[in-house]
């Protein structure tokens, strides 16, 4: 016999992505048998996280200052913009360390079967960003899928009238990619986007 | 159950952790759903995008279970589109149009030869003709054909340069006069097979196609056309400048 507490947490961390009833149950005699090491500090540290942290509304990266520390970083790079889908792609460009200018977050990508339009991502802020001047470029950073390039096209023509250069990630070979297992499409794009060497 | 055919990828839609319940659109079995397991994966999403050709097998315990699909790409037309504006927007309203138009598991073989033709076309500069031609076809295969072989108030097919939105029949120059401005503007290279229409054209006969697809096939849904279909139209009257970017 289970007590509901335990019930209850079970069910709450049995919905977090990775996990299903099974190790949540796992997960929550783990917390118990290690109350002072892991189960305390990790509710205060939950507790942290809901109290303290922010969205940045300038863009919409997750912080505890608004505007976030990248931000308001003086090292770096103010002119260029990076735009990036979500939270975890930012965080993806940031362990890279390949990136030192300013980031945009825009909350998804267009999308006409889940019936995401623009209205529902972050792109006013963007448009209103390059708006105010300082920007030389802009770098759309979304996925190779077709929700993601069409969300790019879509930005590439908002942005056109600002007269600020609009860039994007180059499709190709992967670090440690053999081509045979490539597939066709990534094939054909590394091909077309071929430098001198 | 357990079938093998050729589909091309319409819509795939993330479903719980790993998997997607993907929309095909088969040469026998019509528009069809399944279950990908592991489609969010990086082996699979790349395959499982809309306009993708693909070998699917599906299986299920009884047929009308949603059942599982297995995908072996065989023609990646995705790719090749997806860094020209213009013809992803086709693409991807051509795929967004037939996941809403067909009704589930009915067979439509013509649907599926002339998707496949116009994804194949695109590398052509005018795909957009064909594109509305495919529309067209697309009416006619679901029972909202236009009749377009003579005029509704003569019977005369000389001429032929209306279609009247209540009847969907085509309407001659001499007999549409004094109706004209309630009448829809038939592009001459729909009455004309192989013909290449021009840009004002096409853009008039994505009027003609849009206006009988948002009556007869998207009129139930609160949002109309689809919005893919409403981009490219968008795309289609700016083309001059939408090629000015990056």
């Amino acid at each position: 016999m289970v007590s509901a507490e335990i019930e209850i947490l079970i069910t709450l961390l049995a919905k977090l992505p990775g996990l299903g009833p099974r190790s949540a149950r796992r997960a929550v005699l783990h917390l118990i048998k290690r109350r002072e090491s892991l189960a305390q500090p990790l509710t205060k540290a939950m507790g942290d996280v809901l109290e303290n942290i922010l969205t940045c509304s300038a863009c919409g990266n997750l912080d505890t200052q608004d505007p976030c520390q990248l931000c308001t970083d003086p090292k770096r790079d103010a002119t260029l913009i990076c735009v990036v889908e979500d939270v975890a792609d930012l965080w993806a460009l940031e362990r890279a360390k390949v990136f030192q200018g300013h980031y945009h977050v825009l909350g998804g990508t267009l999308s006409a079967l889940d019936g995401v339009g623009p209205e529902d991502l972050n792109i006013p802020g963007l448009i209103d960003r390059v708006g105010n001047g300082g920007i030389k470029e802009v770098i759309l950073a979304t996925s190779a899928t077709v929700d993601g390039q069409t969300t790019a096209h879509y930005l590439c023509d908002r942005l056109a009238s600002t007269g600020v250069q609009v860039t994007e990630l180059a499709h190709g070979v992967p670090v440690g990619g053999e081509l045979d297992y490539l597939d066709d499409g990534t094939l054909g794009a590394a091909l077309k986007a071929r430098q001198p060497v | 159950m357990d079938w093998t055919d050729d589909g091309i990828v319409l819509s795939a839609k993330k479903h719980g952790e790993t998997s997607s319940i993907v929309s095909l659109l088969t040469r026998n079995h019509g528009r069809h759903l399944g279950l990908v397991r592991g489609g969010t994966g990086k082996k699979t999403r790349g395959v499982l995008q809309p306009g993708n050709r693909i070998e699917a097998r599906w299986r299920a315990r009884l047929a009308e279970h949603l059942g599982t699909f297995s995908c072996e790409m065989k023609e990646a037309f995705t790719a090749t589109v997806l860094r020209d504006p213009l013809k992803l927007a086709g693409l991807s309203s051509a795929c967004a149009i037939t996941e809403g138009a067909l009704a589930e598991r009915e067979p439509h073989q013509p649907v599926f030869e002339g998707l496949l033709a116009l994804i194949g076309s695109l590398p052509q500069d005018d795909w957009p003709s064909a594109y509305v031609k495919w529309e067209l076809g697309l009416l006619g295969e679901i029972g909202f054909a236009l009749d377009l072989s003579s005029c509704a108030a003569t019977g005369q097919n000389d001429q032929l340069a209306y279609v009247s939105p209540k009847s969907g029949r085509a309407v001659s120059l001499a007999a549409a006069e004094p109706y004209k401005n309630k009448l829809l503007k038939l592009p001459g290279f729909l009455l004309r097979p192989g013909a290449i229409g021009a840009p004002e054209d096409v853009n008039e006969g994505l009027v003609l196609t849009g206006y009988f697809l948002e009556r007869n096939v998207f009129g139930h849904t609160n949002n109309g056309l689809p919005a893919a279909r409403n981009r490219l139209t968008d795309r289609l009257r700016s083309k001059p400048t939408s090629k000015t970017c990056r």
